[in-house]
């Protein structure tokens, strides 16, 4: 994804490794998050990157003479950090018998649907962030909305 | 010999699906074209066997032998993965589908009535669907062709459009029936009256908005092959271009089931709850009455203009369907 010089290709990638973490959600037994990663992520926000990618005619980016630079040398560095820290924890999920505990358990899931839970929990425990990512989201839309309109309503000041 | 029960008959299960998604498919060509043939006053193919059953084998084979051409500055790995997009999460919406009432006892083992009875059923058919859109942006991409990635442009603005209609056509569904799992949604139309009943209008945009999804007349912009070149798959020939159609048939099979399961009440009908093959039989059904019903309209309403296109989706669809959510949420809240 990171080395990849032709941008829709790593926009491929990226759309694989959203895929992937739903798959990693579905493990552990998430499956609203699971489709909702799929839905959200996959489904529209890498659909928009393409479409950028595309539009913009900027599928080839600069030629890069030797990709061994110090930079791609900390990006291995981190990606093996982080490749470790990752493996551990699937390793220990994996070759630990004991179930999930604390609040969300496997009898709860079955018992009431992961949907329900999550809706639950947004509504309840985490009412105050949730309402503030929609007025981020809120921002987010008024924003486009001048950025993609102002033209248009210089236009029609200027009377024409 | 667990493996048996979690492993074997999954995958044979998976299999005859496939294998009947793509025998249906060659077969609903053949009827499309009979169909579409006696609408306009004519016969259709009836040359390869007899009333022209065969003609579906000889379509297949002459597709098969076709020289395969790859565009020069064509992306080679993206320009074949497109196609197999589109067929591919047609195909992996039935994973949630319920096809009867109960299980069938073979043996000792069960065979299963779905094939994953996941309690998001619904959302998990949405994100698939959502998906289908790569192959036609994709396609329109790698072909390294101006015209097909207009064409692609416009036909993945138009799936996009469309989604959200939809998607909250699926919202109301929800809300009427309180679940997202596609079994308690069959079990709350046994129990109460089909959703066509109660949700009439969800029904009408979701069929209008499935047509659209499914790159079916009068909405068939993406392809238009007969104005436009076919628009993102120009460049694509021989086995490739039939997989375009082929994702388009079973796309259209899939959207046909899905409304039978939402709004028709999937397996349910007299004696079904017994008899598990009479479910089977009532949902193929059910199932078989949209796809003619898709094909009717393929037949008598001419095709759409763009700016229409874009128009009624957004200026008349989505303020009904927000209408129709508000209106439900209301009703159920009293």
């Amino acid at each position: 994804m990171v080395f990849n010089k032709n941008a829709v290709h790593s926009a491929l990638f990226l759309l694989l490794s959203m895929t992937m973490i739903a798959g990693l959600y579905v493990l552990l037994n998430a499956q609203f998050i699971a489709v909702a990663q799929i839905m959200v992520y996959a489904g529209a926000i890498v659909v928009l990157i393409l479409f950028v990618v595309m539009l913009l005619g900027a599928e080839l980016g600069e030629t890069i003479p030797s990709w061994l630079t110090v930079r791609n040398g900390v990006m291995v560095l981190l990606a093996l950090i982080f490749l470790t820290v990752s493996g551990t924890s699937v390793y220990d999920w994996l070759y630990s018998t004991q179930p999930i505990t604390g609040a969300v358990t496997d009898e709860l899931i079955a018992q009431q649907g992961s949907a329900e839970l999550v809706g639950q929990s947004l509504f309840t425990e985490y009412l105050l962030p949730f309402e503030l990512a929609s007025v981020l989201l809120l921002v987010g839309i008024v924003g486009v909305v001048m950025l993609g309109g102002w033209r248009f309503v210089q236009h029609r000041q200027r009377g024409e | 010999m667990d493996w048996i029960q979690s492993l074997l008959i999954p995958v044979v299960y998976s299999v005859i699906l496939v294998v009947m998604l793509l025998t249906g498919f060659a077969y609903l060509s053949l009827v499309e074209r009979k169909l579409v043939a006696r609408f306009t006053m004519r016969f259709g193919p009836n040359r390869a066997g007899p009333f022209g059953l065969l003609q579906p084998v000889a379509d297949a084979l002459k597709m098969m032998f076709k020289e395969e051409l790859l565009p020069t500055h064509a992306d080679k790995w993206v320009y074949l993965l497109a196609p197999m997009l589109a067929i591919s999460t047609a195909i992996i919406g039935w994973a949630v589908f319920p096809l009867t009432s109960h299980g069938l006892s073979l043996l000792g083992y069960t065979i299963p009535p779905i094939l994953a009875d996941v309690n998001v059923g619904l959302l998990y058919v949405a994100a698939v669907t959502s998906i289908g859109s790569y192959a036609v942006v994709l396609a329109g991409w790698a072909s390294d062709n101006k015209y097909s990635l207009l064409g692609a442009l416009r036909a993945s603005a138009q799936l996009v459009s469309y989604e959200l209609p939809m998607g909250l056509t699926l919202v109301a569904v929800i809300l009427v029936t309180g679940t997202m799992s596609m079994t308690k949604i069959i079990q709350f139309q046994v129990d109460h009256a089909w959703l066509i009943v109660l949700q009439p209008i969800a029904f009408i945009i979701f069929f209008v908005t499935g047509l659209a999804e499914s790159n079916r007349s009068p909405f068939d912009l993406p392809e238009t092959e007969n104005e436009l070149v076919s628009g993102f798959m120009t460049e694509y020939g021989g086995i490739r271009f039939a997989s375009f159609a082929m994702g388009e048939y079973i796309h259209v099979i899939t959207f046909s089931a899905l409304t039978a399961i939402l709004f028709l009440g999937g397996w349910s009908g007299p004696g079904a709850d017994s008899v598990p093959f009479l479910g089977l039989l009532y949902f193929f059904i059910k199932t078989a009455v949209m796809i003619f019903t898709v094909i009717w309209v393929r037949a008598s309403v001419p095709r759409v203009r763009y700016d229409q296109l874009m128009r009624f989706c957004w200026k008349f669809l989505m303020p009904l369907a927000l209408l129709n959510l508000v209106v439900t949420a209301i009703v159920i809240a009293l």
